[in-house]
């Protein structure tokens, strides 16, 4: 394996999640922004699962592979992911349903409109 | 000047990131000193599925505060997406359904609910647990507002008791955790129940029963939030909006249904 | 006892959940006492775990005890700060439910236990958040409170600006911890650990530190500081507070931003303060400049308000500089006075934020304008704000002015300047509000109609709805009883001899630097200091109402009241200049190493 390879899925988690912040800072749609927060979100699965991730490793269910007949990957990551996922919908549907009553008492979801808290 | 902020923070975010990953132990690495010790504490406990371990027994106490946000999120988002003053709800019409989408949905709704809670009831055993299962078993329900219409999905989910049941399932979870303490061990500690046989469905102690409280916790918590988003696409009208609504009813009644059958549509969209 | 611990958490949660069961078919009255009941136990419970700290309770929760010092389960941490901070987060709780009982509105028919359901999870949240002693755990905890923390800011869904604010603060907060929690992971991924002790000992066992450790610290200090609202990652507050029903104001401004800069102390103590972390050099830096700023920009843009609630918001961020100033020091008597000044800071800014919302809820504005001469018959509330004014300024034998004099005493040199400043500066425009609003003194400020660019910069108080539905005839006692309290709580906080040493105590018998036990008591250069502080708090009102156009000269700030533009985009933008500039002031760390 070449060294590109052993840092190829971090690099990949960082880009997603600066792509994230670029599209947050320049969003012209509160709900694209809310998309975009998910992104920078989808970074942190991809970090935390590419950190657990073990050569030849297969998922740490014992159902049907014998234990220590084959490596298997980090299962600490893989529920920390699990809550990550939970802690991003609700986000999301908070998020969502503030965006709603935005759009309801503003009239518009673009946030180059929304003037109201200034100063 | 926004987009030089950004192009000055990103740069810096986006340099120190890249230098912390060429330090990072390379990709596939053999070192997880805590996910070895799951492993290991995970068959001492007769739980085949180390993920549910993890989740359930291990750091159940995360999965605590997990669960909390979820309740939080459902208690939040019901009281933002209220009925407010100046609003009211207009009766859901109706909506023609194509034979085939009917037929589809409700022969697939039952499969859908059972997979869900067998999803749920295997955790400790096999890929999936609690909040995977609860959230197929919610959408399942779901296929109803494709099949039948938004009135049939109301009848089946009157929403009173799926919030009452989220609260109670999250209470149970946090019972369970207060039976360990008063039975002389630790808070959330997995020692009321025998460890049982391992890879079976009575095995890993109070993993199945936490599994279960989440499942019901996850899918009530789904159905809710689910339900509050559709209300407000469907139901929840302002004033001047209907108005003209009367008003368009007034002129011709087709266009009318015509206009509801595509908010219809739109809303199922989003509910998938 | 240490299995107690959980139960600060458990024991609100499992109210918050039986209401929410049971809170359509409850009566508000039953929903709210039950509310103030499980608030007031879990009180009792922090304060009894309190008084067992020393030495500090440590607990793995699920029972999974370390064997042969590692342990699979979640450690928490019943320490002095951890626990003192609990029961702070538990006390405000009791208090802004009382004072919610009368302020909100009548719930909508169904929903009487949601909005205490809420608190109640809220407070859950911080508490959980106080003696976490694991990294992803504090994570969780932090997240549950920014999930309710959203949802009560745009409690008042009918107001266009509360939804606007809530959404701002949402996004932002978000932002930051999926920053901290990309932080966690590069941690995670070096170490192998999640226990906040165990990072730190696998970083020290590893060697110097190098850019991962570096991006680990500025990850992690970017959604901590996210919360303590420090610059450049203020520009939520003033929106998420400025909106928000006073209760919740409370908590978010007494106690949810100091557990940001809570979480930096204990961040820094557990896991970087070893050889394999930054050293104090570096991390003094860190703080102190952040400090610096964020304690000049909170004080330019508080004098520069006109909307109540938005100044008392902008005084809560100077307020945290100052607090990250004092543990910039890196000193136990910085720690010390830190802790004090939090609790006294809590106590003022809590009863300041309930006699705003008294005159939101009498008169239908917060707007210093408006109102004034109007609040004249509310001579009890006028008491209160002045006293609350002198508070924030550091009058003996307030809590905060035993605290600021061993932070300032600590920080030393032109930073005993800035904190003299800072909060003569905050106190000023608190009782210039008093002086206009109770006693109508000066001049009738114009009615500001649309002149030009500097009033687009500006948010006005007068378009607020009252929060309890309508316009109050008569204040309701337990709505004066609450701010008073809280009051006597941080007069008492220093006056009652004794309480700051048991601080002291407390703090020294966490930290890893070891047991230091430093006395504290009034020095006359503290009590000087303080006095000097207010003696400027009362000149400069004096002048700005006598001569109102001599010190709100409207050109001065316009640059810096410009950046808050309210525009989410432009406080993401911040947010990554934020990193960048946490990231390049603690780089000599990797340098040098």
């Amino acid at each position: 394996m070449t060294a590109l390879t052993h840092v190829l899925p971090y690099l990949v988690a960082v880009w997603v999640f600066l792509a994230g912040c670029y599209g947050l800072a320049t969003s012209r749609d509160l709900i694209h922004a809310v998309g975009c927060l998910s992104v920078c979100q989808a970074a942190t699965y991809v970090l935390l699962l590419a950190v657990g991730y073990r050569d030849g490793g297969t998922a740490p269910v014992f159902s049907d592979v014998t234990p220590g007949s084959r490596p298997v990957v980090d299962p600490v990551v893989q529920a920390l992911a699990l809550t990550d996922v939970v802690v991003g919908a609700t986000v999301t549907a908070l998020l969502l349903a503030l965006v709603v009553q935005v759009a309801k008492r503003h009239g518009t979801v673009d946030p180059d409109e929304l003037s109201e808290l200034r100063g | 000047m926004r987009l030089w902020l950004v192009a000055v923070g990103g740069a810096g975010l986006a340099a120190l990131l890249v230098a912390a990953c060429l330090r990072l132990p390379g990709f596939g690495g053999d070192r997880h000193p805590y996910g070895d010790r799951a492993v290991e504490a995970a068959l001492s406990r007769h739980t085949a599925n180390t993920v549910s371990s993890v989740t359930f027994d291990q750091r159940a106490f995360d999965t605590l505060g997990e669960m909390s946000i979820l309740f939080a999120a459902v208690l939040g988002s019901v009281v933002l997406l209220r009925q407010t003053r100046d609003e009211h709800r207009a009766r859901p019409e109706p909506a023609a359904v194509s034979r085939p989408v009917r037929r589809y949905a409700l022969l697939v709704l039952p499969v859908a609910l059972l997979t869900g809670l067998y999803v749920i009831a295997h955790g400790q055993v096999s890929p999936g647990g609690g909040f995977q299962g609860g959230v197929v078993a919610a959408t399942a329900l779901h296929l109803l507002y494709l099949g039948a219409d938004y009135r049939a999905l109301e009848r089946l989910r009157p929403l009173a008791p799926y919030e009452a049941a989220d609260a109670l399932a999250a209470s149970s979870y946090l019972v369970t955790g207060l039976a360990a303490l008063l039975a002389g061990s630790a808070f959330l500690a997995n020692t009321l129940l025998p460890y049982g046989t391992f890879n079976t469905l009575a095995s890993a102690g109070t993993v199945p029963l936490l599994n279960a409280a989440i499942g019901m916790e996850v899918a009530c918590a789904v159905v809710v939030l689910l339900a509050g988003f559709l209300d407000q696409a469907v139901e929840i009208v302002d004033e001047g909006e209907h108005d003209e609504h009367a008003e368009h009813d007034g002129g011709g009644k087709t266009g009318g249904n015509a206009a509801d059958g595509g908010d219809h549509d739109d809303s199922g969209k989003r509910g998938k | 006892m240490h299995h107690l611990l959980p139960l600060l958490v458990a024991v609100p949660l499992l109210g918050a959940a039986l209401l929410a069961a049971t809170g359509r078919h409850l009566p508000r009255t039953v929903a709210d006492g039950a509310a103030c009941a499980v608030s007031a136990g879990s009180a009792a419970l922090a304060l009894l775990l309190l008084a067992h700290s020393s030495p500090p309770l440590t607990e793995w929760a699920g029972g999974w005890e370390p064997v042969a010092g590692h342990s699979v389960g979640i450690l928490l941490t019943g320490d002095g700060p951890g626990l003192g901070m609990a029961a702070l987060v538990c006390v405000l709780t009791l208090a802004a439910l009382a004072y919610s009982r009368r302020s909100l509105d009548e719930p909508p028919h169904g929903h009487a236990g949601a909005f205490p359901a809420l608190v109640l999870v809220f407070q859950a949240g911080m508490c959980g958040f106080a003696i976490a002693g694991d990294l992803f755990n504090a994570f969780v905890w932090f997240e549950l409170m920014s999930v309710v923390a959203y949802a009560l800011t745009g409690h008042r869904v009918e107001e266009a600006r509360a939804v606007q604010g809530a959404l701002a603060f949402a996004v932002v907060n978000s932002l930051g911890a999926y920053a901290l929690l990309m932080g966690i992971a590069l941690l995670y991924a070096r170490t192998g650990e999640l226990a906040l002790a165990r990072i730190g000992d696998a970083l020290d066992a590893h060697g110097p530190p190098d850019a991962l450790v570096l991006a680990g610290f500025v990850l992690v200090l970017t959604g901590l500081l996210v919360k303590a609202a420090a610059v450049p990652f203020q520009f939520w507050l003033p929106d998420a507070h400025a909106v928000a029903p006073t209760p919740v104001c409370m908590l978010l401004s007494g106690v949810m931003v100091e557990l940001g800069v809570f979480g930096v102390w204990r961040v820094y103590d557990t896991v970087f303060s070893g050889p394999g972390g930054l050293p104090a050099a570096d991390a003094e830096r860190v703080l102190t400049v952040l400090g610096a700023a964020t304690a000049v920009t909170g004080a330019v843009m508080c004098w520069h308000q006109r909307h109540i609630k938005r100044l008392l918001a902008y005084s809560t961020i100077a307020h945290t500089g100052l607090f990250l100033i004092g543990l910039g020091t890196l000193t136990p008597e910085g720690d010390d006075g830190v802790a004090l000044y939090v609790v006294g800071h809590a106590g003022v800014k809590a009863a300041l934020f309930a006699c705003a919302g008294i005159l939101l809820d009498r008169y239908g504005s917060v707007d210093e304008h408006v109102l004034h001469g109007r609040a004249r018959p509310l001579r009890g509330v006028a008491v209160m704000v002045v006293a609350g004014a002198l508070g924030l300024a550091g009058l003996p034998p307030f809590g905060t002015a035993l605290g600021k004099s061993f932070a300032e005493e600590a920080a030393g040199g032109p930073f005993t300047v800035l904190y003299v400043l800072t909060s003569a500066v905050t106190a000023a425009a608190v009782l210039r509000v008093a002086a206009r609003v109770f006693l109508g003194l000066g001049p009738t400020p114009r009615e500001a109609g649309g002149e030009g660019a500097e009033d687009a910069y500006e948010t006005t108080g007068s378009g607020e709805e009252p929060e309890s539905g309508r316009r109050m005839a008569r204040v309701p006692d337990t709505m004066t009883a609450v701010p008073a309290l809280l009051l006597a709580g941080a007069l008492a906080a220093g006056a009652v001899p004794g309480f700051g040493t048991a601080v002291a105590r407390a703090v020294s018998g966490a930290t890893t630097a070891g047991l230091v036990h430093t006395s504290v008591h009034w020095t006359p250069l503290g009590v000087g200091l303080g006095l000097l502080s207010s003696l400027l708090a009362v000149a400069l009102a004096a002048v700005a109402v006598a001569r109102p156009g001599r010190l709100a000269v409207p050109g001065r700030a316009l640059p810096l009241r410009r950046l808050q533009s309210g525009h989410i985009g432009d406080y993401v933008a911040w947010l990554l200049v934020g990193t960048t500039v946490l990231g390049v002031l603690a780089l000599p760390a990797v340098l040098s190493g």
